[in-house]
């Protein structure tokens, strides 16, 4: 009587099994595609495909070097804008906001989260890059011209462009994910900071701030991590050229738009084997950030929870 | 002692934090103002395109006026139906698995696999399913497009269905059991029974998550001015067609390019506040 149960018991788990393990094989099986794929162009070019800059098709040399700083500089600005906002958004969001007020706020920012990013870089395109170029741009490039950072003719289409777009991309992950954190920041550190006299911003800082400083840190990856692979959104708007210009105003190049603008115009085995190439950098990069980000978020919520039980 | 300094001090701290929850107010209207002026825009640049032929025509070559994105948006609902078949039944068994069984160390190494596999890059699925469903067939397809779509899908599916089903109250399991029912008739008659609006949820928010993705369609869907009469062959998607219609210099393109952004943000909307009103209604009978 009971063996047939138990081996539809067993089926079952193990078919669970299977299908869960599906995420482990997919990341083996990108892995493995990306290496497949860029063969000829590891081959070829060797280490000195991330360290040069020429990127020329028809003489078929590649070098990734522009695409690399390009998304390191891109990603770099989009932090430095959204990681004070955001950190300073899920504050308001847990330790200020009138309790009627935080649900909707929360609401608006998931909608934020959800708006695609063709959909942001459309927009970027016919309304945030003129807006920027005619104002704040205009006002750089008065104020602050004579740096070599604001230096050089202003199109629009631009490095800092691309690096706000990222940024308003991942302000709704970096304000949700650190509002999770410092939420499970427990009462009683706020309690004891409020009990020594010190006023809400003291409490928020010495408290709930530095308490929940690991997680909020694994937040900021975890937003740099988007930043890095971002792509629809900023193709529209960064100009597209690869080169490596010290001014923020000058069109710059990622990794992933020029994957996303050359893939299918790519005519040649070894220019298709760079492009993959280029993926696969981007991949170990947004792995590397996803893992530092997601240790540190998973041992911070352990941490914190164990602690607000004892 | 010097009673002034300590009062003054005290003043300057109380301004300070005024000051600070000040800046904090603006940061949150500074974050949110992105979502208003998208919406904004896409109603003034979009609504004014949007008529009965947008949704029922093709696209009418440059420099004819009219024509709309039937065969998009058509496209985009084949593209996530393949997308779903391939990525809900590994989705939500191995949510299962992740809720119901395995040690809690094994699955915290799963669970972990999954959150960076939803970090990677939507591109680089591109990629992957080029080399998987392109080269091998020597030709972009729909099916591509949609296995593209369908893996990105099993992680978010993955995680949020083990979420779903943890909230369903373990007295449920133990009746179940006592009454001799086997294991995984209890799984799959009382457990995900119990969860299935949150199931449902789950499935809805990662469709209206991958219904906007662009970048792995690019070399999978390809995209298509025409109708697709055949899945192996390359078709149109609402996301694609407002990429090449943004990157056009046609006036008359960019307006079509706002409209189909306002219906495809629409839908995404509606998606989610139906998501909001079904775990309403769950978190009320569950917990």
């Amino acid at each position: 009587m009971a063996p047939p149960a138990r081996f539809a018991d067993k089926a079952f788990e193990w078919l669970t099994l299977a299908l869960a393990l599906s995420v482990v094989l997919l990341v083996f099986l990108v892995g493995w595609q990306l290496a497949r794929g860029s063969e000829l162009s590891i081959k070829r070019f060797g280490f000195s495909f991330l360290t040069t800059s020429t990127w020329d098709p028809v003489a078929e040399q590649f070098g990734a070097l522009p695409f690399i700083y390009g998304t390191v500089v891109s990603s770099l600005i989009a932090l430095i804008i959204a990681v004070p906002l955001s950190i300073a958004t899920a504050v308001f969001l847990t330790e200020l906001a009138p309790l009627r007020i935080r649900q909707p706020l929360v609401s608006l920012i998931e909608m934020l989260a959800a708006i695609p990013s063709v959909i942001l870089g459309l927009w970027g395109i016919f309304v945030m890059v003129p807006w920027l170029r005619d104002y704040p741009f205009a006002f750089l490039k008065r104020t602050l011209g004579w740096t070599p950072l604001f230096s050089g003719p202003v199109y629009g289409t631009s490095m800092l462009a691309g690096g706000i777009i990222i940024a308003i991309m991942i302000m709704p992950i970096i304000t949700s994910v650190s509002r999770e954190i410092l939420r499970s920041v427990p009462n009683l550190q706020r309690e004891a900071a409020y009990a020594l006299g010190a006023t809400r911003w003291e409490v928020t800082r010495i408290a709930v701030l530095s308490y929940a400083k690991k997680g909020l840190f694994g937040a900021v990856i975890l937003g740099l991590g988007r930043a890095l692979g971002e792509t629809m959104a900023v193709t529209m708007v960064i100009g597209n050229t690869p080169q490596i210009a010290a001014s923020l105003f000058a069109p710059g190049y990622t990794l992933a738009s020029v994957i996303a603008n050359e893939f299918t115009e790519a005519t040649t085995d070894l220019y298709l084997h760079a492009l993959v190439e280029i993926g696969l950098v981007l991949f170990a990069i947004t792995i590397a950030s996803n893992l530092i980000a997601q240790v540190l978020l998973k041992t911070m919520s352990v941490a914190s929870t164990s602690r607000a039980v004892q | 002692m010097n009673l002034d300094f300590i009062f003054g001090n005290h003043q300057w701290r109380k301004i300070k934090s005024a000051l600070a929850s000040v800046l904090c107010c603006l940061a949150a209207v500074l974050v949110t103002a992105p979502l208003a002026l998208v919406f904004y825009h896409l109603i003034s640049n979009g609504a004014s395109s949007i008529s009965w032929s947008f949704f029922t025509e093709l696209p009418k070559p440059v420099g004819v006026v009219g024509g709309g994105m039937a065969n998009a948006m058509l496209g985009s609902l084949e593209l996530l139906g393949l997308a779903a078949m391939i990525g809900i039944p590994p989705g939500v068994l191995g949510g299962v698995y992740l809720a119901e069984y395995g040690s809690s160390r094994g699955n915290w190494m799963l669970r972990f696999v999954a959150d960076v596999l939803n970090g990677v890059p939507s591109i680089t699925w591109g990629i992957v399913v080029y080399g998987l469903a392109v080269l091998p067939f020597k030709g972009f397809s729909a099916y591509a497009g949609g296995l593209a779509l369908g893996l990105m899908m099993i992680p978010l599916i993955m995680r949020t269905t083990e979420e779903v089903i943890l909230l369903v109250p373990n007295g449920y399991r133990e009746a179940a059991l006592a009454l001799g029912i086997s294991r995984w008739k209890t799984i799959v008659h009382i457990v995900m029974k119990t969860a299935s609006k949150g199931i449902v949820t789950a499935i809805l928010l990662a469709l209206a998550r991958i219904s906007g993705e662009t970048a792995p369609l690019l070399f999978t869907a390809f995209g298509n001015r025409f109708w697709n009469h055949d899945l192996s062959q390359p078709i149109a998607a609402l996301p694609l067609q407002i990429f090449s219609y943004a990157i056009s210099p046609y006036d008359d393109w960019h307006r079509q390019a706002w409209a189909g952004a306002l219906v495809l943000l629409v839908t995404i909307f509606i998606i989610n506040v139906l998501v909001r009103l079904l775990t309403r209604n769950r978190t009320a009978r569950v917990l």
